[in-house]
């Protein structure tokens, strides 16, 4: 097997050290790399989706909740032909689309100024300030939103006692578009930031040169080579935002169901697993177009 | 954490999964359970010194299980399942009957009878249950886990889905469910984010449009179901928010982002308790409910220390304790006057004084079945429940 180096045994025989096998047989080192983290990945990541994908072409019996594996694309067809189902997916991904547009605007001034203007010293700390939400647990900060949006919360009460009347967004879907906004900022900031980094001052002062003024140069020059940081940055927010079914159920309002929480439904209440199973290849079908714009645009090589 | 938060996501949790499913009623065709003809033990023998439990989260409190390890040798595993269909899938697993390792679960009304028809679980006597005749009269055979006259278990705690208001936006106590359903209440009203919700909105019609014909609310034929549904979807309109559990319900009544809607009476108490001007009636409609059961494993290995549990969390005292513990309400008479004594008033609080003709006016949940009350095939099933709700709330 792979490129054996055919050499004349040794003498005697005896035992061969390790280091020499793998001299001998440079194929053995790589396939003994490569083995743990590929079985992972083929049993643990690759197996469930082909098993979702199965899953999918089954129904349940509606008493026993017992799955009848019997092939049929029903569960495709009621995705397909119930309007709920179509609303579901298309505010889904309105508002995936819409926090990524935010994201990105908010996010590209701001990393901006963290790799081209700021000091070193705020540097660090515009870092450390970016990340340290993560720290913190998700739900604490959907609630603290919540907190913040409802009717009696922060947001209406500032409003009043500057005298504006309230904006009464909580448990909306505008509500579900600044929270995840917030949340997912840091995806969108990281990459863009690590983008803008890696472009070069020379071409800047080259631009500066041929006579560019500030705006131009960022328009022409920066801004192209940023774009694949952006880009990777938005697969994050796009993805997350998408894939999400906390912040729907507790920020969210009337009509404000994602994918996600019908996934959630048919898993937990119905139990009808294959119908979850085919609802969620929905997000996996819209990401991979996504990931094939992405990789077009020279997002991979940003990240 | 905080008792009351803790209380909140139990009574949740139990709630959100403890839908019933009847049995079928005398024209029902249906062959009888699998483990119809099992004798159930005639006296409870020597513990077998272990017992292994599935049960809801907190329903095998350490402050009541030590004591019951302590008297009677039965070493308690708990397994805490989060859903009903956790709960059905454990015990049938394994070859079902609970796989030769589980003895018993605490059931609510939804996996009930699936896993009575699934032979799952088996009889139980009764009689061996000193405290049973202290029992409401409705839940020591309440049709969801009692099945001609025979036993798959043993009642344990229930509650009542009531209608919880604000009273300085309601000054009037609303005498009927027809105030969530009413336009002039756009944005003050909240409903429960749950399929059964649709049973809610049944029972107001079965009383508002008697030329439907809806006799029970789990019970619904294709006409009586998309009635049902038009008046939820018209009820869209109206809410702010479906609330998906307890504790947000609370915000959202403490917060002016709801002012009526059906709750549990866990929600009311402890709205009072934060100073929230709230109060609850169950309306002339009546109301919703449910109920919860330990049932015994077909398979369970230590059948005696089963029954030593069920004979112990049967006595007022553990009934009174686990009841305040969860906001729910216990299904032993006597255990009033514990609970009276643990927290002043909570008896009267939680309806666990209350007389015969109030379980009249409750419809406790259950699946719904294809098959109706006449035999036919002509309900709409769970499933065909789950999407609409989906398609409701868009």
């Amino acid at each position: 097997m792979l490129d054996v180096v055919r050499r004349p045994r040794r003498k005697g025989g005896g035992a061969v050290p390790f280091s020499a096998l793998f001299w001998r047989l440079p194929g053995l080192r790589s396939l003994l790399l490569l083995t743990p983290p590929l079985a992972w990945f083929v049993v643990i990541y690759f197996a469930s989706l082909v098993l979702l994908l199965i899953t999918a072409f089954w129904t349940i019996d509606p008493f026993t909740a017992q799955i009848i594996q019997v092939w049929n694309t029903d569960n495709f067809a009621r995705i397909i032909q119930e309007p709920a189902y179509r609303d579901i997916i298309g505010r889904t991904l309105l508002l995936a689309a819409l926090v990524t547009l935010t994201d990105a605007l908010l996010a590209f001034p701001f990393a901006y100024y963290m790799a081209r203007i700021a000091s070193r010293r705020m540097q660090t700390f515009l870092f450390a300030a970016v990340l340290l939400p993560l720290w913190a647990s998700y739900l604490a900060r959907v609630y603290a939103w919540i907190l913040i949006l409802n009717h009696s919360g922060v947001l209406n009460w500032s409003l009043q006692s500057i005298g504006l009347p309230p904006a009464n967004i909580g448990y909306t879907n505008v509500a579900m578009w600044v929270v995840f906004s917030y949340i997912w900022l840091p995806f969108m900031i990281v990459p863009a930031y690590a983008a803008l980094e890696r472009v070069p001052e020379s071409l800047l002062e080259a631009a500066g040169d041929l006579g560019a003024r500030r705006w131009r140069a960022v328009r022409d020059v920066v801004l192209p080579l940023a774009l694949p940081g952006v880009v990777a940055g938005s697969i994050f927010t796009f993805s997350l935002t998408l894939g999400d079914y906390i912040t729907p159920v507790l920020v969210g309002g009337a009509g404000s169901t994602f994918i996600g929480n019908v996934v959630f439904n048919n898993i937990g209440i119905a139990n009808n697993i294959p119908f979850a199973a085919a609802l969620s290849m929905v997000p996996v079908a819209i990401m991979a177009v996504y990931l094939v714009v992405a990789y077009r645009l020279g997002a991979f090589e940003a990240m | 954490m905080k008792f009351g938060a803790l209380a909140g996501v139990m009574a949740a949790v139990v709630v959100v999964t403890a839908c019933g499913q009847t049995p079928n009623n005398t024209g029902n065709k249906q062959a009888p359970p699998p483990t119809a003809n099992l004798k159930p033990l005639d006296k409870v023998g020597a513990g077998e010194g272990q017992l292994n439990l599935i049960a809801w989260e907190g329903y095998v409190d350490d402050s009541w299980k030590k004591a019951f390890e302590n008297t009677t040798g039965c070493k308690v595993h708990a397994q805490y399942a989060g859903s009903s269909d956790e709960m059905f899938s454990l015990m049938h697993g394994g070859g079902g009957g609970g796989g030769g390792q589980w003895d018993m679960v605490s059931s609510s009304g939804d996996a009930d009878l699936r896993l009575i028809y699934a032979g799952d679980v088996r009889p139980m006597n009764e009689k061996l249950i000193p405290d049973w005749t202290n029992f409401q009269t409705y839940f020591k055979n309440p049709p969801y886990n009692t099945i001609s006259g025979i036993h798959y278990g043993i009642s344990l705690q229930w509650g009542p889905n009531v209608l919880l208001y604000n009273t300085d936006k309601f000054k009037i106590a609303p005498t009927s469910w027809s105030a969530v359903y009413d336009a002039s209440n756009t944005g003050l009203v909240t409903a429960y984010d749950y399929p059964i919700t649709i049973a809610d909105a049944a029972l107001y019609l079965s009383k508002s449009q008697p030329s439907l014909g809806i006799k029970d609310p789990y019970e619904l034929t294709k006409k009586q179901f998309d009635a049902t549904v038009a008046l939820l979807t018209q009820q869209r309109k109206l809410i702010k928010k479906y609330w998906p559990s307890a504790s947000i319900e609370i915000d959202m009544f403490q917060h002016g982002d709801a002012f009526i809607g059906a709750a549990w009476p866990y929600q009311t108490i402890q709205l009072k308790l934060a100073g929230a001007h709230v109060a609850d009636t169950i309306p002339s409609e009546g109301a919703t409910g449910w109920g919860d059961t330990w049932m015994l494993a077909t398979k369970a290995p230590h059948p005696n220390c089963a029954y030593l549990w069920t004979q112990y969390v049967s006595t007022p005292k553990i009934q009174a304790e686990q009841a305040l513990f969860f906001g729910e309400t216990p299904v032993n008479t006597l255990a009033c006057a514990q609970m009276e004594a643990l927290q002043a008033g909570s008896c009267a609080q939680y309806h666990a004084n209350a007389p015969g003709t109030y379980f009249d006016t409750i419809k406790f949940w259950k699946t719904p079945i294809a098959t109706c009350a006449d035999g036919s095939q002509n309900c709409i099933p769970y499933d065909q429940w789950v999407s609409a709700w989906t398609a409701i709330k868009g």
